[in-house]
């Protein structure tokens, strides 16, 4: 195992930053923490390297219990959201640094160290730039630099604090794809942290959702996002039209229609519920296929690239409700503003009690 | 609401932000007036009045032994003062803008109480604290140890007076550049030492040369505290401000200003080096 955490809590005054996490990371895996911001895992991170102590728990590290040893003793990569490179010193200095810093006798020799910088910089595509400062570089370049500095000690984890979210969409998405391609070159048991459920869908191995110092689901990307296990996961992982309602005698009430409830709540007694229906599950004719089908009407036309997106006013409901369609059907259906429409809810997921997020 | 401006009205806005032209020339008119009438004028006088017996009693009372002896003792309090305040403030600094602990923000706070204290209230402060008249000094007058009226009492008056310069000029610069680069370097293994060798030294430099530069400007020409816990022994524990006053008070009005304009002279010097530095920082600032 990469990673143990064992029954980590921690406070700071007036609330708690994480209640009670236990975490297994494998060798080699790549695990997003996924959470809003504020949600503690951060802090989590932070724990693993030192940086903070836990107020109880165990941090296991391939085997060995570094609980209580001292940050530089831990041996953990740690990646900063602000890149956090050493203003003062060329990239080869920071990259060097880590090496520059062991004991006289378990120090490299200066030969060794230059070709381990240039090797790490070959690695992150920023061997060109071995004698420039950081703020020569853009962000995207820092933060390969920062993975470098980062993996020049051999560290048995990665801890990367939200890698990507100080840059911009485009080298964003980039370096994120990169940094998967890396990781399965060097297959270093690696944690990010991200408040982007894109991010955490389509970097990680595994990801694990917290809120509010807890974790509420853990799982492959496919898992997470198919079998979400309640309404903040459901929400989180994407947008939703959200309906609040009741269930009642095994139908689940949406405005004054009303759908089949889910198996497990069939025979629930009354009580309220919410139902939610992604975007682009929600389908859209000009014809009425079905008995369920609602009538709508387009109030407003957002182009999102390949998709349409729709806000919809439909006939028995309060709010209106958003979809997003493929541009070919937008543009086969002559949908416009103020047409009138059917729509469908394809599929729609019930969740009792309360929650926030 | 935001109106959309015409391209052409770019220039009008442009005008309208500067000020009208007459009021341009009154405020710098008022400015070089006050540099003429407050500046420039008494540090002519100053000269004015040094040579004002000739070049040969200028030099006498310059090279005269009491003056020779202040200028010493002064270059003295300076020479052990600023490594002093510099060692304490890089330490307050660190401590306040590293570390979270209780009493963080009274500590602030209090680091300005030198600059808000009277110099005269902080000189008896110590004359209270250590004189002959207390136990402590008593007890340290038996052991061959004096403080007030000799060199110490003048060192720890101006370590007080001057105490708050470093840690003011640094803990914004420490704020603003925050841990980060600290944290990275112990995840990488660095040790206390190293890290403040190799990162938090190198990145504080410029903002430490300039704190000590103004705390040495303060250190040559304090006045009101060292003039309390001095004793104004002529030759032994007279500063050159000491000096000048006494030389003043004694109607030696060409020796006295002969003395001033030695800490005209180191104050220009302190002047020209704060320049030259700020333009040095300038130039590195965009490594921040």
């Amino acid at each position: 195992m990469g990673i143990e955490l064992q029954n980590i809590t921690k406070t700071f005054t007036g609330y708690t930053a994480l209640d009670n996490i236990t975490l297994n990371v494998a060798s080699g895996e790549l695990v997003a923490l996924l959470g809003p911001s504020g949600c503690g895992k951060t802090t989590l991170l932070r724990i693993i390297a030192g940086l903070e102590l836990p107020d109880s728990g165990k941090i296991i590290l391939e085997q060995k219990d570094t609980t209580n040893l001292p940050t530089r003793k831990k041996n953990v990569g740690f990646v900063f959201q602000h890149y956090a490179l050493f203003r003062r010193l060329t990239v080869f200095e920071n990259v060097a640094f880590g090496l520059k810093v062991l004991p006289m006798r378990e120090r490299p020799s200066r030969s060794a160290i230059q070709d381990r910088v240039e090797h790490l910089l070959k690695l992150v595509q920023m061997d060109w730039a071995i004698k420039r400062y950081p703020s020569q570089l853009s962000g995207g370049q820092r933060q390969r630099v920062a993975l470098a500095r980062a993996l020049a000690v051999n560290p048995k984890v990665l801890l990367l604090d939200e890698p990507f979210s100080a840059l911009d969409a485009k080298v964003r998405q980039e370096l994120r794809r990169w940094l998967r391609r890396l990781h399965d070159e060097i297959h270093v048991t690696s944690i990010f942290v991200t408040h982007d459920q894109e991010e955490a869908l389509e970097l990680a191995d595994r990801i694990v959702v917290i809120n509010k110092g807890r974790i509420e689901q853990q799982g492959t990307p496919q898992e997470v996002y198919d079998h979400p296990v309640n309404a903040f996961v459901y929400n989180f992982l994407g947008n939703v039209n959200v309906f609040h309602g009741r269930i009642k005698n095994g139908k689940v009430s949406l405005g004054t229609h009303h759908v089949d409830a889910p198996d497990e709540l069939k025979h629930s007694e009354e009580r309220a519920s919410q139902a939610f229906v992604r975007p682009h599950e929600i389908g859209i004719s000009r014809i009425r296929s079905a008995e369920t089908d609602l009538a709508g009407t387009i109030q407003e036309v957002r182009i999102m690239g390949g998709q349409i997106g729709l806000n919809l006013a439909c006939e028995g409901f309060e709010h209106p409700i958003d979809a997003e369609i493929p541009r070919e059907l937008y543009v086969n259906l002559q949908l416009a503003k103020g047409e009138k429409v059917f729509v469908s809810l394809n599929r729609v997921r019930v969740f009792t009690g309360d929650y926030e997020i | 609401m935001l109106k959309p401006q015409p391209p052409e009205s770019a220039p009008v806005v442009k005008k309208r932000i500067s000020d009208p032209l007459p009021v341009q020339i009154v405020l710098i008119g008022l400015t070089l007036l006050f540099f003429i009438g407050f500046i420039f004028l008494p540090l002519g006088l100053v000269f004015a009045q040094a040579f004002s017996k000739g070049w040969e009693y200028y030099l006498e009372s310059v090279r005269e032994p009491y003056a020779i002896e202040a200028v010493k003792l002064t270059l003295t309090t300076v020479a052990i003062v600023v490594p002093l305040n510099a060692f304490f403030g890089v330490t307050a600094a660190w401590a306040i803008t590293k570390f979270n602990f209780k009493g963080k923000a009274t500590l602030k706070t209090l680091l300005d109480l030198p600059f808000a204290v009277s110099p005269v209230i902080a000189g008896l402060i110590f004359v209270l604290l250590v004189g002959s008249r207390t136990p402590f000094g008593s007890w340290l007058g038996e052991q061959g140890i004096k403080i007030i009226f000799s060199t110490p009492g003048i060192v720890i008056a101006t370590l007080f007076v001057t105490f708050p310069f470093v840690a003011r000029e640094l803990i914004p610069l420490m704020e603003a550049q925050g841990r980060d680069e600290e944290e990275a370097a112990l995840t990488l293994g660095a040790r206390g030492w190293q890290i403040f060798g190799k990162i938090t030294l190198p990145n504080i430099r410029w903002g430490l040369l300039y704190g000590m530069i103004l705390c040495s400007a303060r250190s040559i020409g304090e006045f009101g505290a060292v003039s309390v816990v001095s004793g104004h022994i002529r030759g032994q524990t007279n500063t050159i401000p000491l000096h000048v006053e006494i030389l003043y008070s004694e109607y030696n009005f060409a020796a006295s200003f002969a003395v001033a304009s030695i800490l005209v002279f180191l104050a220009l010097l302190t002047v020209g080096v704060k320049v030259t530095l700020e333009k040095q920082f300038q130039k590195n600032s965009f490594h921040h």
